[in-house]
């Protein structure tokens, strides 16, 4: 009764809605298809004046250009593609897993000390690589690490966000499963490799997303932990170049589309099971 | 009696040594990246130290050089203030608002919106400047002046990355583009658990808007989501320095782009004065954790 009376306005605000999301949308778009154009430009509508947003002629030729140029140098750029993907591959592959190792007894077990380590966790959501990256760098050095994937890849795997999530996810698993499990007599290794991880299924896409993005775009680890041009990655690369000017915008516009489509991807395959991850996102004081 | 306990407890972690088992490898990582680097930066912040020798104490004498006679750490904290002080709540705010506009639509439109919103958020800030520079170029072959010309809004190109008044906005304004990402994605997934049931009751009692809707029930049943949003926003705020340097250069005219995190990099990776940097670093943390904790006791939910 009371939900026909809302109906009519419902769908009035409902129409407003949809054309402010859409009108925003296009909005929020336009870096992303002004850079879609820039990498498809000729040169010669790179440099014409006044600047024209969309691409008229489109053309592969930037992305030839970012490969014969590289090939020019000292370092393929197929070398900086590959280090990205071993590194962002491995980091993610690892992240989820110690995740998932984590996640179990953190969020059903009561091993002495549990509380303190998640406060610790939930204290840690707050930290800032960029903010202890001398110490870090000394770390890595001692441990004998410099200038090689590990170096890399370790100090991306302490990434707090995915175990919180992960365990937000597993407090949603009901307990009587693994007091079943206990029952029939299954060790704690079984419940754990049988049980909880197949359960968690849903919250491994989004550390995957949220790890990869992290990992993927990440310039400052080669930065700092790798000196050979060799063992850098692709958005190092580009941080160095970006400074060049418009002289090499088509080229490097090329390689940031490059860059950028991955992480689309990976997010539009996940995106269901990112949200029924991200309902238990919560922090409970 | 300490005895009797201890033995206590170690025969319960003895029972659970499975459970500490699974969690080694995480903490050992955590304790080496995390745990450790901060302690680090903790002692070190109180020395001098070039890498070359060894660290020698110094007390709060680096405290005091950089609160007292380091104008342009000065400049830097204010403008990441600044920037933290309108980024983090304007992008807290619209990723709030943008969520709880897509989940108002129907769902089979839902996934369309959300990837629109959010994707910009997965793009690398780094990269994205070669987007950025040409957008916001300082003479008339950049897009935006010269749109703007065009539509005779202003008669000579502005010098976005030049000019010290629009350096900071120009930061601000990318931010903002990216930074509707994991917590905007929280409150869409938050929106989506709350009890329909409430709403119904709700109705009852007399609520007759989606904004009092929206005050009433929706906001109080998503403080966990909305915390967690909160802290993200927060620390993303705060460590803002890469966008600065692969927009406005390093260092920006008149440091007018610089912010803590760059000047804790100036000293560490070009100074090599890392007891220094380190004291910048101990500042920012102190800074990050303090209103993190804020956000905590605004949201802690007493009462449900």
């Amino acid at each position: 009764m009371l939900k026909k009376r809302f109906k009519f306005k419902k769908d009035y605000s409902l129409f407003f809605i949809i054309l402010f999301l859409s009108g925003l949308g296009l909005f929020m778009m336009l870096p992303l298809v002004f850079l879609v154009s820039t990498a498809f430009k000729p040169s010669e509508e790179l440099f014409i004046y006044p600047p024209r947003f969309f691409v008229e002629n489109p053309t592969l030729q930037n992305f030839k250009d970012l490969f014969l140029a590289m090939a020019g140098d000292q370092i393929p750029l197929s070398r900086y593609f590959f280090n990205s993907l071993l590194v962002s591959g491995i980091t993610v592959f690892f992240t989820v897993l110690l995740g998932s190792l984590a996640c179990y007894p953190l969020s059903k077990h009561k091993f002495p000390g549990k509380d303190q380590i998640f406060g610790l966790i939930i204290v840690s959501l707050m930290f800032a690589p960029e903010v202890v990256e001398i110490p870090r760098y000394l770390v890595v050095s001692y441990l004998g690490l410099m200038d090689t994937y590990s170096a890399l890849i370790l100090p991306s795997l302490a990434f707090p966000i995915g175990l919180f999530l992960m365990k937000q996810f597993m407090d949603q698993v009901p307990d009587e499963i693994f007091e079943a499990g206990r029952i029939d007599g299954a060790s704690e290794w079984t419940m754990m490799w049988r049980l909880a991880l197949p359960l968690i299924r849903p919250a491994w896409a989004t550390v995957v997303i949220l790890a990869f993005t992290a990992v993927w775009n990440d310039a400052g680890s080669s930065a700092l932990f790798t000196q050979s041009e060799e063992m850098k990655t692709l958005p190092y690369y580009l941080s160095t170049v970006n400074g060049q000017g418009v002289a090499r915008a088509g080229a490097n516009a090329a390689a940031t589309f490059i860059l950028t489509v991955p992480t689309v991807l990976i997010f539009i395959l996940f995106q269901r099971q990112v949200l029924s991850t991200m309902a238990h996102s919560g922090i409970k004081s | 009696m300490i005895a009797y306990r201890f033995k206590n407890l170690m025969k319960e972690v003895w029972r659970w040594r499975v459970s500490y088992l699974l969690l080694s490898p995480f903490f050992i990582l955590f304790a080496l990246f995390i745990v450790i680097p901060t302690v680090t930066s903790t002692a070190l912040s109180f020395t001098y130290y070039n890498i070359l020798q060894p660290p020698h104490w110094v007390g709060w004498q680096n405290f005091k050089t950089l609160l007292v006679d380091d104008e342009i750490f000065i400049t830097s904290l204010m403008n990441t203030l600044y920037f933290a002080l309108i980024t983090g709540p304007v992008g807290y705010v619209l990723a709030f608002l943008f969520a709880w506009l897509i989940h108002q639509i129907p769902k089979r439109f839902r996934t369309f919106y959300t990837t629109i919103f959010y994707v910009p958020s997965l793009t690398s800030g780094v990269a994205m400047a070669v987007v950025w520079l040409v957008l916001f170029a300082n003479d008339s072959y950049g897009y935006l002046n010269s749109f703007l010309i065009q539509a005779g809004v202003i008669d000579e190109p502005i010098q976005w990355l030049q000019n010290i008044k629009y350096i900071m906005p120009v930061i601000i304004i990318i931010s903002l583009w990216m930074s509707l990402g994991t917590g905007f994605l929280a409150f869409l997934a938050g929106f989506e658990t709350i009890n329909t049931e409430l709403y119904d009751a709700g109705k009852v009692d007399g609520i007759r808007s989606r904004f009092q809707e929206l005050w009433y029930i929706t906001i109080p049943a998503m403080k966990p989501q909305m915390l967690f949003g909160a802290i993200l926003s927060v620390v993303g705020s705060f460590k803002v320095g890469e966008i600065s340097k692969a927009v406005a250069g390093f260092p920006s005219p008149l440091y007018a782009g610089h912010t803590v995190v760059l000047h804790l990099q100036d000293y560490a990776v070009l100074r090599y004065e890392m007891g220094y940097a380190a004291a910048i670093s101990v500042v920012l943390f102190i800074l990050i954790y303090g209103i993190g904790k804020l956000c905590f006791a605004v949201f802690s939910s007493k009462g449900e």
